[in-house]
């Protein structure tokens, strides 16, 4: 039974890129920088579902990740450097847990490059929870013994998705620090380079757990930074928004204007630190959107208030839910944002959220998408690296 | 004679597009044959089993017409020139 090969998509300096991880394939859709139109290409990995996709464009890559896993053959780490026509899938999965570990691989949630100056970093947060990390540009994995062997993993307990790592955040100021999310478990930090982590989940409240105040156990699921302001944290808890200002130590809840505040994505705009947007669901009994309606909400100021997107998305009966990797903005200006649902449809706005159209329909459910903006990403390294020169 | 694995169409890229694999030798129990299929093609045995050496949950393994899984598992010990067929479970969404 030899599955079929999808075609692949070549991008051009200047394209837009879409991943989209789906629980069928992987599929790849390219437009233009005007991004009315896009070219896809797909299923890759068909019939695999696929939690995580990446994109790293350091050191002149241009490698696409996928984490396409098998209820039969398990999870693994594939790469494309030819957008897609070309898989490299090593016949010893790149990432597996060492025999002192005790528990096998279940799936790949996170795929995160590393920070500018380390190109050769790359992250990935798995089920059950844990970190792994490359330093040879993802050849090779190691398990963090860290966070690993942390006293609190043991009472870390399994979401609706499984108990997943699913948020890395490295610290453009700070090379030793890096913030990651489990849910359930909440948010851990470490400022010594992975050694020790500490819990950073003060002030966001579990309903779900006995304490007032607990120090972990929450149900976090997602957080979200601009890279300008590391220390500028915006957090989707299972619920309630919340926000913290100093790298995690606190949080203060920052939900007013939301129709709910349950929900799974949360993502920053490009270039605006204190834009973000997320998609409310009704609550975790009934994970659909209020009302009926599905609605991105914005907000312009750094959560103090927020206002509805609905210009282009369906008001009436719509029962979809979008999953807490299925949304991303790409580079551009107007930014274009875009997220998947569970019932397959691909929605994308290129006026930064205030209309939306269908990109794609009839998708296998989608659990993440990724927009990569392939020429801006190129250009912004090279102006980084410019900078970081001079300043030293 | 030999014992002879039969490799499911999605480990073929493992296998050298072989659905059929031979082992040299006389393999005691299915421990020691996925040993040594995974000497020759570590793609296949590495997608049988997960890395702490347990056969994955959702895979059946077959000595002759016998699902291993209610039998003696990896430690089934094997005819001379028996076939082992490794073949996914009806298990999917």
């Amino acid at each position: 039974m030899d599955l079929p090969k999808a075609k692949p998509l070549p991008a051009r300096d200047g394209d837009v890129l879409l991943l989209v991880g789906t629980m069928k394939g992987a599929f790849l859709l390219r437009s233009d920088r005007s991004r009315r139109g896009w070219d896809s290409s797909g299923p890759h990995f068909p019939g695999r579902s696929v939690y995580a996709m990446g994109y790293d464009g350091r050191s002149g890559r241009r490698r696409i990740w996928a984490a396409p896993a098998s209820m039969h053959w398990g999870a693994e780490l594939c790469a494309s450097d030819d957008f897609g026509r070309n898989w490299s899938r090593p016949e010893t999965p790149r990432i597996a847990f060492p025999e002192s570990a005790g528990v096998a691989l279940k799936n790949i949630w996170q795929i995160e490059p590393g920070r500018d100056d380390e190109p050769d970093r790359v992250f990935c947060g798995v089920e059950p929870s844990a970190l792994f990390e490359s330093r040879d540009g993802g050849e090779t994995w190691s398990l963090n013994e860290g966070l690993w062997n942390h006293p609190h993993r043991a009472r870390w307990m399994p979401g609706g998705g499984g108990l997943c790592l699913h948020t890395i955040l490295t610290d453009p100021e700070r090379r030793d620090r890096l913030t990651i999310a489990t849910s359930t478990g909440g948010v851990y930090r470490t400022d010594d380079g992975g050694k020790t982590w500490q819990a950073r989940n003060h002030g966001i409240q579990a309903y779900f757990l006995k304490e007032k105040d607990p120090e972990f156990g929450q149900c976090v699921h997602k957080v979200a930074r601009h890279p300008s302001r590391p220390d500028t944290l915006f957090l989707q808890h299972h619920f309630g928004l919340y926000r913290s200002d100093d790298g995690g130590d606190t949080w203060r809840e920052a939900s007013k204007g939301v129709p709910s505040d349950f929900g799974f994505p949360m993502v920053v705009h490009p270039r605006e630190p204190e834009t973000v947007y997320v998609v409310p669901l009704k609550a975790d009994q009934f994970r659909c959107p209020p009302e009926g309606k599905l609605r991105v909400y914005r907000t312009k100021n750094g959560a103090r208030s927020w206002k509805p997107l609905a210009r282009g998305l369906p008001q009436e009966d719509c029962y979809d839910t979008v999953l807490r990797d299925a949304m991303s903005a790409d580079a551009e200006d107007p930014a274009g944002v875009y997220f998947g649902t569970r019932n397959g449809r691909l929605y994308g706005s290129r006026d930064e959220g205030e209309s939306w159209s269908l990109v794609a329909d009839d998708l296998p459910p989608v659990t993440c998408v990724r927009a990569v903006s392939v020429r801006r990403a190129a250009a912004s390294r090279a102006k980084k690296r410019g900078r970081g020169r001079r300043a030293a | 004679m030999p014992v002879r694995f039969f490799v499911p169409g999605p480990l073929r890229d493992f296998s050298g597009g072989l659905a059929q694999v031979e082992l040299a030798g006389s393999p005691e129990t299915l421990a020691d044959a996925l040993r040594a299929l995974g000497a020759l093609y570590p793609g296949v045995a590495k997608r049988v089993l997960d890395e702490q050496g347990e056969v994955r949950p959702h895979i059946n393994l077959f000595v002759g017409g016998d699902c291993v899984r209610f039998g003696d598992g990896l430690a089934t010990r094997l005819p001379d020139g028996c076939e082992i067929a490794i073949l996914p479970a009806v298990s999917g969404g």
